[in-house]
């Protein structure tokens, strides 16, 4: 195959690989292992976590995937998770691509915001569809606990997904310049002196 | 360029979002039979291979955590389930007085016995999805019309009623739970004068269910069993056998003489369901008395 073609669709494979393996385990295990009644949601996580490692459009794309996903399996009404996950991973991407954020904890702030509009999200839409469904302190508190419960995994998800999705993104020029800054390396702001020793042909006083 | 760069990151999203808000309404106005639904149907069958093996496999890893989680939750039970077997070994006693008269009062009455569960010729079903949220209260069991499953078989597991069948595929069907707020059963509380109602899920809580409709004067107390009434009124038949458990009165407080309700707690742990039965023949070997 050509080079160009095959680095073309590295990502994509791998974005569609990631996804079905998602719900897979999304749905076989992790939603039938109860944490104070409720359950974690890796969803809206891994969605998170590809918007902030490739960007807005891809996760969208991912997010819109997933969600349809989900709805599929679950024989729910489809479209919901899908309309939810777009914004989760929009967003996400456009705090890499705005902000590049680097701290290590980005991803559990994200996480949880993440997980929050998914639960608030859900209970908005199906009260806009007319759905008789529980409206109680109990909804609030399912969501919180959830919301808890992603935001400790947000880390290991995070970094699980790095590892799938990193080698088959494209080189980023912004992002190798600043990790070249924070290391001291590089940064313009520093004098050539302090950097390299004795410039030749300086005086040494 | 970067103009370019986000119209086409604009476009895209908005495709999306598009996309969602179609199916979304196209599914919402659609009947059970549409195309929406079918696609839906056939994408669960090529799935549920996958969902059973990654089911099976993942077993040791639910298995690991549901330890853990019943290990913290088992100590804070123990006295609530002391109290529990002694109020139940005093109803079990009663329980099997009624029995032996009830066997008498049939055989002379040449009435059929409907209690046992083989007569419903039961498939066993390993549940191998289910929806965690609060919205969509279903599993995904293993077995289909292949097995004889039809929409509206009642669906047993951990000893009493959990739900009904509402889609069946050849090899996959989806059960909607009693908690589900779309369900409703009619019940019957084993008070002194076997009271009926309808008993549906409360609102707010999601673990819960309401019986509606007793008399507002009827003798109910907390601790006493709720199961299914069976029944039929000319050619209109419950969909539910009669004498599958359904839980048991968890409390009866004011709403039972203000409103002629009374909280449920379903007696089967419907979080952790593994394996269910489904009555493929509800109505078999039932004759029952019908009612005026």
């Amino acid at each position: 195959m050509n080079v160009q073609l095959r680095d073309y669709v590295r990502l994509p494979v791998r974005l569609i690989v990631l996804a079905f393996a998602t719900v897979v385990i999304q749905e076989a295990a992790v939603s039938q292992i109860s944490i104070f009644g409720t359950s974690a949601d890796l969803t809206p996580l891994v969605v998170m976590a590809v918007g902030l490692l490739a960007g807005s459009i891809p996760g969208a794309i991912m997010g819109f995937g997933i969600g349809l996903l989900v709805d599929m399996v679950l024989f729910q009404t489809l479209g919901i998770s899908s309309l939810l996950y777009i914004v989760i991973g929009y967003w996400s991407g456009r705090l890499r691509e705005l902000r590049d954020p680097s701290h290590g904890l980005v991803p559990m702030a994200v996480g949880a915001g993440a997980t929050a509009f998914a639960g608030v999200g859900m209970a908005v839409i199906q009260f806009l569809l007319g759905v008789d469904a529980p409206v109680s302190v109990l909804l609030l508190q399912q969501i919180f606990i959830t919301v808890l419960v992603n935001t400790l995994l947000a880390l290991p998800v995070y970094a699980a997904v790095r590892r799938v999705v990193e080698p088959a993104l494209p080189q980023d020029p912004l992002r190798r310049r600043r990790r070249a800054y924070s290391t001291g390396g590089l940064s313009p702001l520093q004098r050539p002196s302090s950097r390299r020793g004795v410039a030749p042909g300086s005086s040494t006083r | 360029m970067h103009s370019k760069q986000v119209r086409r990151r604009r476009a895209v999203v908005a495709a999306l979002v598009a996309v969602s808000l179609i199916l979304l309404t196209a599914y919402f106005g659609e009947s059970p039979n549409s195309p929406l639904h079918t696609v839906q149907r056939g994408i669960v069958e090529v799935f549920s291979p996958i969902e059973e093996g990654a089911s099976k496999a993942l077993a040791p890893v639910r298995n690991v955590a549901g330890w853990f989680s019943d290990t913290f939750k088992a100590k804070s039970q123990v006295d609530q389930l002391r109290n529990q077997v002694h109020r139940l070994q005093a109803l079990l006693a009663q329980a099997q007085t009624a029995e032996i008269e009830n066997r008498q009062l049939s055989n002379e009455l040449r009435l059929v016995d409907s209690a046992g569960i083989d007569t419903y010729k039961p498939v066993a079903a390993q549940v191998i999805l289910r929806d965690p949220n609060l919205w969509y209260e279903t599993v995904e069991v293993d077995k289909g019309s292949d097995d004889g499953v039809r929409i509206g078989n009642p669906v047993t597991g951990d000893g009493a009623l959990v739900g009904e069948v509402t889609v069946v595929d050849p090899t996959v069907s989806v059960v909607t739970l009693i908690t589900d707020h779309t369900m409703a059963v009619a019940a019957r509380v084993q008070d002194s004068s076997g009271d009926t109602g309808v008993l549906v899920p409360a609102v707010g809580k999601p673990n819960q269910l309401v019986l509606q409709y007793l008399p507002t004067s009827a003798p109910v107390q907390s601790g006493q069993l709720v199961d299914t009434v069976g029944f039929r009124s000319g050619s209109l038949q419950d969909l539910f056998p009669p004498g599958i458990p359904i839980g048991q009165v968890s409390s009866v407080g004011n709403d039972l003489a203000n409103n002629g309700e009374v909280q449920v707690t379903p007696a089967a742990d419907l979080h952790h369901l593994d394996v269910v039965q489904i009555l493929t023949a509800p109505h078999a070997g039932t004759e029952r008395a019908q009612l005026p």
